[in-house]
């Protein structure tokens, strides 16, 4: 058969891998800043946009989609093309794809320190960017696709099924979690309210691990192991199972994030189950990337990149085996919304992740340059520093995680909460707090050793943009194994197109029926949950832009131990018009939903001044700018008719006054203040933040019994 | 609750592609060979003088 010549395009790799290295840094230093500030809060310096609430959004969306996101991207298009015996289709597809990418990361590095928040976590980048994260992707796809129908190669190897898989996936994901209505450029509101909203949110979050850090990694992973091992994975016909059996079970295991909420119990009972069965497609990977190696373990020793390797496939065992574990109720009892999450994800961020992404580019970036890797040594001390701050950061966590939560559970012989300032609780793990910290230094150290390492090798080497490849073309017509089937027509190049076609159409129905859905639910079950004053609301508003939600939640599970502590448990009715959730996932503060009336007005002035003035030993930032800057009121009318819009019962026409009772609750609460002998500024924004923060959990107590269960 | 038929509809649907598509698959006749896939993506097809053996069926 006759032979084609084409050439493989390296130079999309390249960029791609320089992207890679430069957000991975930046990602981490992120990751550290915010590390010490918990350790450290006076590390904020008062300064609203280096504070922990809006840096915290910074370093997830830097690491998950600026240094995974462009790892994929760099490991796709060097192993894809190899894979499918073909140039990427467009070379300006692929360029498109880079730049318009790096220009997302660029405008989540300006818009998130600058306050611009959806709140939705790993989905926090504002409506605007959100449009163009869905055509960035959708070239991704588009150039994916068209490769692999020109490709010379019939078989479609693993890689290229859980590189498809997570086209696919992913685009579903972002564009049923964005389902939100602009108010303004850069501001708008989660189309779902409430417990809906919680549960798009963690259907998605669920499922980004799943196929933004687990699936394209796995596809790497079964082309760069074997590349690197030289020789090919333990079993293939196991890797197939893999693949599908992964898909299958993968997308419905959401709910475990919303284990003991308002959810009904069959959808908790029906994650948990997915999720346990998860471990068995999970761990079959695992063994098949890990017994490669099998007879090749002289090589582990002496070849730093399969030492990052099998590292890096530990790690997604101990989170794999970790998963199902922390989504059973009575775990998730204790481990929810402590650090003990946080160190499971970063278990699989920083080992599974992290160190595969180092494992390909200390693989890839000496063939791309066609030299060998300037120092051994170095790479070596990488790996040894990057282990030893994986175990620094996550042991701390998982003790700061068990410590704090078996605290809060405490009780007395008298059955009173034994630990009822919950200041104590987090005074016992700051020094948790520090350790990690230490962790999270030596990572970053080995990173940066890396891209030294790096800047030494591509000096010696001598890039090839362009590689010489041959390979016969595909023959037009299938000759099938057995007889002839019927869908001979269609199998070949349509069938891709049909798949796309599908899933256009399928967005596009389901965008269609989502708003009548939708509106119609928010009719409350609780009489007495009224919408939110406009005051209040614009209060709300400025709780999202500083990231309140990043370390209190708004959600008191149905334990004695959160009833004692914070008060009545939270009912699914009183969220009706909360656009977007604010529930959080995380407690480095107290829970909030109960905070309504708890205090007086002056004790929270006083204390987003200055914390520590009302809770020594406080690790939150101050909030100084709150105090001194007026509230932008020019958007109110908007957000009330938004709000409207979305099913919040303000009369017609409501606009019009809305200011006019921001302005009159606004002074009600300054002349409160001044009573206490503090002089507040005129319409300063802590008086809408102190609004919104004493309703909070209130407008149940005037129910009737009847409602409120 | 009605947040969940949206989820359950969008996730039938993803299933049902990535069923059609392993259904493809198969009857492509993907997985008739599953040692070979793993062997030869080891072998880049650099351009060379030397006449390398490929399958052709």
């Amino acid at each position: 058969m006759e032979k084609q010549h084409f050439s493989y395009d390296n130079t999309i790799v390249r960029n791609f891998s320089y992207a890679t290295l430069f957000w991975g840094v930046t990602g981490m230093l992120v990751g550290l800043i915010i590390a010490l500030q918990l350790a450290f809060p006076a590390l904020n310096f008062g300064i609203e946009y280096i504070s922990f609430g809006r840096l915290r959004p910074l370093h997830t969306n830097a690491v998950i989609f600026a240094f995974v996101g462009n790892g994929i991207f760099a490991g796709v298009y060097y192993s894809l093309q190899r894979l499918l015996k073909a140039r990427m289709y467009s070379d300006l597809l692929s360029k498109i794809n880079f730049w318009g990418w790096q220009l997302i990361i660029v405008s989540a590095v300006i818009s998130l320190p600058l306050g611009y928040t959806t709140s939705k976590e790993y989905a926090e980048l504002e409506w605007p960017i959100d449009i163009a994260i869905t055509i960035i992707w959708v070239v991704f796809g588009w150039n994916m696709f068209a490769t692999i129908l020109r490709r010379r190669e019939r078989h479609l190897y693993v890689a290229v099924w859980f590189y498809i898989a997570t086209f696919i996936a992913i685009a579903m994901l972002h564009l049923v979690n964005s389902f939100e209505l602009p108010v303004s450029f850069m501001k708008s509101y989660s189309w779902y309210a409430g417990v809906q909203d919680a549960l798009v949110q963690w259907w998605y979050g669920h499922n980004a691990v799943a196929f933004f850090l687990t699936t394209p990694y796995l596809g790497l992973m079964y082309y760069f192991i074997p590349k690197a091992a030289n020789r090919p994975v333990y079993s293939y016909r196991l890797s197939i199972i893999h693949f599908w059996a992964l898909i299958f079970l993968y997308i419905w295991a959401g709910p475990h994030h919303l284990l003991y909420t308002a959810l009904p119990d069959w959808a908790q009972s029906l994650g948990t189950v997915f999720s346990i069965m998860l471990l068995a497609p999970s761990w079959g990977g695992m063994l098949n990337g890990l017994l490669t190696l099998r007879g090749a373990w002289d090589k582990v020793r002496e070849d730093p990149t399969l030492k990052f390797m099998v590292v890096a496939v530990t790690a997604y065992g101990m989170a794999t085996f970790e998963g199902p574990l922390l989504s059973l109720k009575n775990v998730n009892a204790i481990s929810h919304f402590t650090d003990w999450t946080v160190a499971h994800v970063h278990v699989g961020g920083l080992g599974w992740n992290g160190f595969l992404t180092f494992g390909i580019l200390y693989w890839m970036i000496p063939v791309l340059f066609r030299t060998k890797l300037y120092s051994t040594k170095l790479a070596n001390l990488h790996f040894w520093i990057g282990t030893l701050g994986i175990l620094f950061y996550a042991l701390p966590m998982y003790w700061a995680g068990l410590t704090q939560s078996l605290m809060w559970k405490e009780f007395t012989a008298e059955g009173m909460l034994a630990y009822p300032n919950f200041m104590e609780t987090v005074t016992q793990i700051k020094t948790m707090y520090a350790l990690r910290s230490f962790g999270g230094l030596l990572y970053l150290t080995g990173a940066v050793i890396m891209v030294v390492n790096f800047i030494k090798t591509i000096r010696q080497g001598d890039f090839l943009a362009n590689e010489e490849a041959e390979a016969p073309a595909l023959s037009a017509t299938y000759i099938p194994h057995s007889k002839d089937h019927w869908h001979r027509w269609i199998e070949r190049k349509p069938v891709q197109m049909l798949v796309l076609s599908l899933i256009v159409v399928g967005i596009g129905g389901v965008i269609e029926i989502m708003p009548t859905f939708l509106v119609k639910s928010n009719i409350p079950t609780i009489s007495s949950v009224k919408p939110y004053t406009p005051l209040e609301l614009e209060g709300r508003d400025l709780y999202i832009r500083e990231g309140c939600n990043n370390c209190h939640s708004q959600m008191v599970r149905p334990f004695r131990s959160e009833t004692e502590r914070y008060g009545e448990y939270s009912k699914a009715g009183e969220f009706v018009y909360d656009h977007p959730h604010l529930w959080g996932s995380k407690r480095t503060g107290p829970d909030l939903h109960r905070v309504g009336g708890k205090y007086p007005d002056s004790w929270h002035y006083a204390h987003m001044l200055d914390p520590e003035t009302m809770s020594p030993g406080s690790i939150m930032p101050s909030y100084p700018w709150m105090i001194e800057r007026k509230l932008d009121t020019s958007k109110t009318p908007e957000k009330i008719s938004a709000m409207r819009t979305l099913g919040v019962p303000y009369p017609e026409g409501y606009e019009t006054k809305a200011l006019a009772d921001l302005h009159k609750q606004s002074e009600k609460i300054r002349s409160g203040l001044k009573k206490a002998k503090i002089e507040a500024m005129k319409d300063a924004e802590i008086l809408a933040l102190i609004a919104y923060l004493q309703r909070l959990g209130t407008d149940i107590k005037s129910a009737p019994e009847s409602e409120k269960k | 609750m009605s947040v969940l038929y949206i989820l359950i509809i969008a996730s039938l649907l993803v299933a049902g592609i990535f069923l059609l598509a392993f259904i493809w698959a198969v009857r492509n006749g993907q997985y008739d060979d599953e040692y070979s896939p793993s062997v030869r993506i080891l072998f880049d097809n650099k351009k060379s003088t030397e006449d390398k053996s490929e399958k052709t069926d």
